[in-house]
Order: structure tokens, then sequence, then C-alpha cells
């Protein structure tokens, strides 16, 4: 390397230089790589504290240089809750994905939710589950091939796909509440602002934050990572629309 | 505005490398290929792990973008530039 | 010191706040809902932490949140709630975290009703939760005892990084008695392992340990810890019990009716005694090296800590078993009846 290069790009500080154990095309990599950029730029790494979920991410704890609990299948929301209550000063955040947070943590997020929680939440929608092998989510859609809709999901039997950041946004205790997809470049900055914005809300201490990122599952969705990207594209970003829903700051960024 | 100085390279120089790759973290996944706008990026050879190692064809057409690196989801991709000449006006990239 | 009337119910949770709990969590169930009541009242004043939670399911990991973050953290609730309860409590025995959570235990199963009852005693003793679990288990049997053992709960807890649990019961939880509080005391710094914010390397609190090998390890670990609170930690009571030739052993409210009916029957010549386990885990085994002629265990249950009297016992002596159901507290003339009957050797149907 030429030592008059410039860095344009780096590792983020808060993200350990280990190898990921994602599957190759994962975009879990791309957004752990938004929250350590966060945490850094926002200067609060000494100060922040995650709470793994249970899902492909669960040995998150493994790539950030922050303090981890761990929390049970769905309520990291809740341990979020116990840790922020009593450290106030401290940055929480939860990241957890569709079947963590939509499918056995629904009660958790709401009322982390209602209560006005200033946690931060992450939340991965691959509309999938995928450690578990590719079985059905909560946001998976119509007609959608999984283990356990390997007819198609039937909407009469199985139900229809939800759409988690509009049913938050509507609590008033949510200060900022946007979904955004890591599907392209210019959406992965898109990402990292939403990402930044659901910190701001519990920094500025106007109440939760959560980002919903949509996201891909190569290998449970048997598709190669490009073509993943390009259905994720396709399907997903019509069923759940792009943008931010809420913001309390009075500045939409 | 001054030309890129590579520009002035004489010939048989290599061009500097704008963009470095971890290959034993590289997973091959084609993310980093697709978005490439030259499409100057190619997976190859395996690394240990089995995974085709992507690299560049053409580190002369790069213009650290850094579209590669933001899609990269092992973050094994770094973008470096040339030093900017202290001419170069505001606001370029 | 003053003495002072208190509910069972609220004096566990002023005796908590003394103790330096400052983070309580809880969902209402009766009969404990005067704990939150009291708590929502008190707790932000002792500058601490309340919130109602959604559920049990919630409060047990606002516990394991709060506890993580070096706060001593209790959470309450009754039963059914208890159930909820023993996904979280596994996790935090799994990651090594102290807490204290009160079961004031009511009728079971299912709903059940919420007269008084001692059918959890297997969910507390035979493991919090899936996994090889144990948490040491306290069971009071006076408003005063509540108290007295509160501060103990919270500095066993932190000893062994493991959960206590109180079991109470309706009546203690809604009965009023005298209780002198102790002295508040000044809540212990976070320790070493909290997550307080990383200012070097990282802490991590979990309970995964994928490789079976580590696992074992870690509950190697574990089983050390359980061993050496079985051997340090067991404690009971014995009330007249050295010349006994008939040993009732109770606990709780069980235990206050089987005192009145041992001094009924010694009034009428019969040499009964009582054991009363105060941990129901590590069971008081050591209380058990005693041979009177007939041992009669009596519980608000159809029989659970009698499976430990003989185990302690290992089949040395027969044991007879009085237990009544579905909320319903014996008389002490039905428990005199049943101390007579043992030691005439009829047996006792329940």
């Amino acid at each position: 390397m030429s030592k008059d290069m410039v860095e344009v790009t780096a590792r983020p500080r808060s993200l350990v230089d280990v190898p990921l154990h994602y599957c190759p095309g994962c975009t879990h990599g791309i957004i752990h790589r938004l929250v350590a950029e966060a945490i850094d730029s926002l200067g609060i790494r000494e100060r922040t504290i995650g709470v793994a979920s249970v899902g492909c991410s669960v040995f998150i704890y493994n790539y950030f240089d922050v303090d981890f609990q761990q929390a049970p299948h769905g309520r990291a929301p809740a341990v979020a809750t116990g840790i922020k209550r009593v450290l106030p000063d401290r940055v929480v955040f939860t990241y957890q994905g569709d079947g963590d947070l939509a499918s056995i943590g629904t009660a958790e997020i709401l009322h982390a939710a209602a209560r006005g929680e200033r946690i931060t939440v992450i939340f991965v929608n691959n509309a999938i589950y995928g450690m578990t092998g590719g079985q059905m989510a909560p946001t998976t859609l119509p007609e959608m091939t999984t283990t356990t809709t390997p007819y198609g999901r039937d909407v009469r039997q199985a139900g229809a796909a939800l759409r988690v950041v509009e049913l938050l946004a509507g609590i008033d205790g949510v200060a900022y509440a946007a979904r955004e997809a890591v599907t392209s470049p210019a959406r992965i900055h898109r990402a990292r602002r939403a990402v930044e914005a659901a910190f701001r809300a519990q920094l500025e201490d106007r109440g939760l934050g959560i980002v919903e990122l949509l996201s891909t599952c190569p290998v449970n969705w048997k598709l190669p990572p490009v073509e993943a990207i390009a259905w994720c594209e396709a399907n997903m970003i019509p069923a759940f629309p792009l943008g931010v829903l809420k913001d309390t700051s009075g500045s939409r960024k | 505005m001054t030309a890129c100085p590579e520009g002035d390279a004489p010939i048989g120089v290599i061009p500097p490398q704008r963009v470095l790759i971890a290959a034993e973290r590289c997973k091959g996944c084609g993310l980093c290929v697709a978005v490439c706008p030259p499409e100057i990026m190619e997976l190859g050879a395996l690394n240990r792990l089995g995974y085709a190692v992507v690299g560049v064809t053409d580190q002369a057409r790069c213009t650290s973008c850094t579209a590669c690196a933001l899609v990269c989801p092992e973050v094994a991709i770094i973008v470096l530039r040339p030093p900017r000449a202290r001419q170069a006006p505001e606001g370029t990239k | 010191m003053k003495r002072t009337l208190m509910k069972g119910n609220e004096a566990l949770a002023e005796a908590a706040i003394r103790a330096g709990c400052r983070a309580y969590f809880g969902y209402p169930i009766t009969p404990q809902n005067e704990v939150p009541e009291y708590m929502a009242r008190h707790m932000p004043k002792a500058g601490g932490v309340f919130v109602q939670a959604e559920s049990e399911i919630a409060a047990i990991n606002m516990v394991h949140g709060a506890s993580g973050a070096g706060v001593r953290a209790m959470a309450t609730t009754s039963s059914p709630g208890f159930s909820l309860m023993t996904e979280g409590l596994s996790y935090m025995i799994g990651s090594r975290l102290p807490c204290v959570v009160a079961n004031v235990m009511r009728g079971g199963p299912g709903l059940g009703n919420i007269a008084p009852a001692q059918g959890d005693y297997f969910q507390v003793t035979r493991g919090l939760g899936h996994g090889d679990t144990h948490g040491i288990v306290l069971a009071p049997s006076t408003v005063q005892e509540i108290v007295d053992l509160m501060p103990v709960a919270f500095e066993l807890a932190e000893r062994y990084r493991l959960p206590v649990v109180i079991a109470a019961d309706g009546i203690l939880g809604q009965m009023m008695e005298p209780v002198t509080l102790p002295e508040p005391i000044v809540p212990p710094p976070p320790p070493d392992w909290a997550t307080t914010g990383a200012v070097g390397t990282p802490r991590v609190i979990s309970s995964i340990y994928l490789a079976p090998e580590d696992l074992e390890r870690h509950i190697l670990s574990l089983m050390k810890t359980y061993q050496e609170i079985r051997e340090r930690e067991q404690r009971w009571e014995a009330y007249r019990a050295d010349d006994a030739e008939v040993l009732v052993v109770a606990y709780g409210t069980a235990a206050r009716v089987v005192r009145t009916a041992v001094d009924r029957v010694r009034a009428q010549g019969v040499a009964a005694g009582m054991i009363r386990p105060i941990t129901l885990w590590p069971f008081p085994t050591t209380a058990f090296e005693r041979s009177p002629r007939r041992w009669l265990v009596v519980e608000l249950s159809a029989g659970q800590m009698v499976e430990d009297v003989r185990l302690a016992l290992s089949g040395r002596s027969p044991v007879g078993f009085y237990g009544r159901v579905g909320g319903i507290v014996p008389s002490p003339m039905e428990v005199s009846e049943a101390i007579r009957s043992a030691v005439v050797g009829e047996g006792v149907k329940t």
C-alpha cells in the first residue's frame, strides 16, 4: 500500500476485528457495521450496553466492543428496560430479528414502546426464521415458501405479513420509527442515518427509537446473495414501505 | 483542477491500490461485484475456507466510490484514494 | 427500634428496600398486590426504580437487566406468575446473576384460587426453570421472619450469584403482625462483572455455551456452588424436638398450625416436636439425623416436601403425611388428630 493513500473507509472502532459467522451475503454484517458506525460517530462506545437476542445474531456480543447482556428469546426490550432504568445515563440498545421481536417478543417491544423507554431497537427483518432453518416468520410474505409453509404462505391459514414499525409508530412513547433497506449503497447510507437517528431519540431523552431494516436470508430463501438482494428489493420493499414513519426531533434526517 | 497524479504516471508504474480486500474474510458473496459501477470486481481464487475471493481487475479504473465497502457484509474491504492536491476546489469528492 | 403492625406483603417490600433493593419489577396478581403497590409508593422515595411490567415474563427479564447492571433487584409474584418467571430464572442461573424473587403461593394448578397453598414446593426446589438449575429457597413462617430473611436473601444471592426465592403463601402475605424493622443499609456498589459500560474489556453476561465441553465445565462449576450451598446454608428450626417421639415437619403457614398442634398434644402427654425447614433448598438434611418413633409431614399440598423428608431419612423410618389442598388451611385440632394417629401408628390418609 502506498503510504500516500488516504483511507476513505475504515473498520469502525466499535466493531471487533474478528471473522463474522454469518452466511455469505447475509446483511447482518452490513447492519452490524452501521450500528458500530453510529456508536462511534456519537462517541458513546464506553457507555453503551447492548442486549443480544435469539436468532442468527445471538453471538453479536462477540462482534462489538461494548458490554452486552444476552436475553431470552423475545425479552430483549424487557432486559433493556431493566438496564436503562437503573443506569439512565448509559446508552442501551437491542438487536433483534423478526421472530424475536415480532413473534415471541411482541408484548415486550410493545410495552417498552408504550412506556417510552429510552432505548434503541435495531430490528432486522428478513421475512423468515434464519437460525432455526427457514420457518415462517410473522413478516413472511403471502405465497412465500418456508419450511412451515411448504405450499406457500396461505393468508387464510397463517395470516398475512405483519408490518411492525407501523404498529409501533402509533404509540406515543415512540420518538423515532423508520424502515429502511440495506440492499444498495444508497439505501445503506439512508439506513445509517436512520440508525443514528434512533440512537439520538435516546440521547435526547425523547423516547424509544426503532429502525426496521429490510434484510436478506440467502440460504433460507434459497437464492444466491445477489439474487436475494434483488428479491428483497422487488418483493419486500413494496410490502414494507420505506421511510421515516415518526420522528419527534423536529428535523427529518 | 490538477489532473490526478496517476494520469501522469509513466508507463510501467503500477497504479496505487485503491481497494484492499481481506482475502481470508471474503466469503465470495458477490455483492460488491454487483454494485461496482465500472464493473472491475471479479470472484477468483479460493481462500483457506473455500470461498472464491473477490479481486479488482483494474485498479486504475477504480474511483474510490466505496460502493463495494458499503455492501460488504464481512467488512473485508478497505477503500483508499490518493491524497487530494492542495488546489482542489471545495466540494470535490 | 420501634415495633409496628404490618401486613406481610408490605413488610416484605419495606424490608427489601431497607436491605438495599433499588429495583423492583412486578405484575399485579393476588395475593401479593400490596407488594407492587407499596413499592410504587416507596421505591422512588428511596431513589430506586419501580416498574409495573406488562407480565411476569417481562418482570423477571427486567430483573435480569437490572441485576446484570449491578443493582439489587427483586420481583414478586404468585404461583401462576412464578411459572412464567421460571424461564427468566433459568437464564439468570445460567448467567450467574443474583436476584430475589418472592412467590406468595396460592391454590393451583392452573388459575386455581387466591387462597393460600404450598403447591409450588416442587417448582421452587426441583429446579428454577429448565436445565440443572437451583436457587436458594427461603421459607419464612412469620412476618418478622420475612423481614429478618430479606437481607439474608440479598447477601446469599450475591455471594453465590444465584436467585434466592422467598416461598411465602397467601396467609403470610395478607396477615398483619407486629414487626421490628432493621436499619436501612446502603446498597453495595456494582460488582466488576456488571454491564455498566465498557471502559476497557467489555463484559458479557450470557448463558450460552455452545460447545458441550464448555457447557459441561460451566455446569460443573454451578454444581460446585450448589454443593457449597448444601454444606453451608441449611437453615431450620427444631421446636421441642430433642425428646420428641413424633416429629412433625412443616414450613411456612403450615408450621404455625403445627406449632400450636404440637403444644396441644404435648399438654395431652404426647411427646411431639417439629422440624421446621427455613431453607427448602438446600433441604436441611442435617436436621433429620434423629430417630423419633414416627415422622409426620404436614403441607398445604398433595405431598411435595414429604418426598424430600423421605429422601433425607433414606428409608430409615416410615414417614406419614397429612395435607390439605385447594387453599384450605387445616386447624390445629385436625393436625393434633393427625399427630396422635401417627403416634398410634395407624397412618393417616390424606
